[in-house]
């Protein structure tokens, strides 16, 4: 069995390559079905398959690199990226994520932080969690109202509409974002990605699953233009990541490419995948994903209370992550699948009907 | 009003060129130790060889070519897996669901 293994040319350990592209496949249907990178998910994916955590999180990056640039251009031609809001949003995340990262190590010289960003980090997942689901428990009490009152809601209708209260702040010059449709303050967006970036810059992650509600509860941004417009986002920030942690000698490009290979898969079925399913579908999966991320964090936690449960904890939180990858990534291939079948149905009919008519 | 809605816009970009590499530790997490890693060409063969000699050899050569490498594969695969999902015979280029 030894042609399932590939020895790395710089870590020098042989790594099962199938295992890489199952791993690709799984985050690349997750990153382009949510719009995040998903280094929370890869990193334990990697060290269980015995790659050296040296090389682990530049080779992530690079290929969340490729990986976004094939769900930016699938979602680009969807119509789902808005160009002009990704740019000035990716402003605002840089400079918050520079300040961010300037106070962690501020607090750093005052004491060890070390816990209090993982207890911040859980709280923000808790609060992200609670929001999608009472957004979906209010859009559900709205459909219900509309039913008894004999109407039929809006399509356009959210249950959470903060950012009804935010676009009437009318501070210079007033942004019109096409793909998003909205038109609001440009400093609106900036402010956001200025707050996500900063929460980021803090607890040390790419923000992904920050800055994807921000899009869709703060700025007001549909579901899908929130996820095609943060991979846009994901896809400048991974590619400069790849070029700076390269440039370290910290990037595995084998270990990259092949995951690439599957990724490039996984993430068509991902985005293809949002064509089918409704905003509100992918909002709910995007909860449990989180949940699936928190209880990992949590997981990591317990170790610094109770030491002796350390290795336990290891394990369970890799099970926790790859568990959440395997369901989710099988549950949106499963609806891409169902919905492609469906389509080519549907042009089949069609086809039939219009060669009916002309016989 | 135009002018000064790109003056701003080009102050921030000039903020981002600024800012820009810590944007490499929101995309990894965490940060690298500064431990020197040398590859051992001799584990390995051909083509593989010659990448772990140039990852020796210069850094800046090495990160150039990963970076030129990755997007290109990105936009192979994606280009192949376009056309397969295409022959398929679902629609690539649109979008009917219009929902929040």
């Amino acid at each position: 069995m030894d042609w399932l293994y590939i020895t790395m040319p710089i870590a020098g350990v042989p790594i099962f390559w199938p295992g890489l592209i199952i791993l690709g496949v799984g985050v690349g249907i997750i990153g382009g079905f949510f719009g995040m990178g998903g280094a929370w998910m890869v990193t334990p994916g990697l060290n269980i398959l015995g790659f050296p955590m040296a090389f682990a999180i530049g080779t992530d990056i690079a290929h969340m690199a490729g990986k976004s640039l094939i769900s930016t251009m699938r979602h680009g031609k969807f119509g789902n990226v808005d160009y002009k809001l990704g740019l000035i949003m990716l402003i605002g995340t840089v400079v918050g994520f520079e300040v961010g990262a300037q106070m962690v190590m501020w607090l750093e010289r005052l004491g060890n932080v070390d816990k209090v960003v993982r207890w911040l980090y859980v709280f923000l997942l808790l609060f992200i969690a609670w929001m999608v689901f009472y957004d979906v428990v209010k859009r559900k009490r709205k459909e219900r109202e509309a039913k008894l009152a004999g109407r039929e809601l809006d399509k356009l209708a959210t249950g959470i509409e903060w950012h009804k209260t935010l676009h009437k702040i009318h501070i210079p010059p007033m942004v019109h974002f096409k793909a998003a449709g909205i038109y609001c303050s440009m400093w609106l967006p900036v402010m956001v990605s200025f707050f996500t970036g900063w929460l980021a810059g803090i607890l040390g992650i790419g923000g992904g699953l920050i800055r994807m509600p921000a899009l869709v509860y703060l700025i007001g941004c549909p579901t899908h233009v929130a996820v095609g417009t943060d991979l846009f986002e994901v896809m400048i920030s991974g590619l400069y990541g790849a070029a700076t942690y390269t440039y370290k000698g910290r990037t595995e490009l084998l270990a990259a490419l092949i995951m690439l290979v599957g990724a490039a898969v996984g993430a068509q079925v991902g985005t293809v995948a949002t064509k089918y399913i409704k905003g509100y579908g992918i909002r709910i999966a995007f909860g449990w994903a989180v949940i699936g991320c928190m209880a990992s964090v949590v997981l990591k936690l317990i170790p610094s209370y109770v030491p002796s449960v350390k290795d336990i904890c290891g394990t369970l939180a890799t099970i926790v992550v790859l568990g959440v990858v395997s369901l989710l990534s099988l549950y949106i291939a499963i609806r891409m699948v169902q919905g492609a079948r469906r389509e080519i149905a549907a042009k089949k009919q069609q086809r039939m009907a219009m060669e009916s008519h002309g016989a | 009003m135009m002018r000064r809605f790109f003056s701003t816009i080009l102050s921030m970009f000039i903020t981002l060129a600024v800012f820009l590499p810590t944007m490499a530790l929101a995309a990894g997490g965490g940060k690298v130790e500064n431990v020197v890693i040398v590859a051992d060409p001799r584990k390995v063969h051909g083509i593989l060889a010659w990448w772990a000699n140039l990852y020796n050899e210069s850094h800046a050569y090495f990160t150039l070519l990963t970076v030129i490498i990755v997007p290109l594969v990105g936009v192979t695969f994606g280009l192949i897996a376009d056309l397969v999902m295409a022959s398929i015979g679902i629609d690539l280029k649109s979008r009917e669901l219009a929902e929040h």
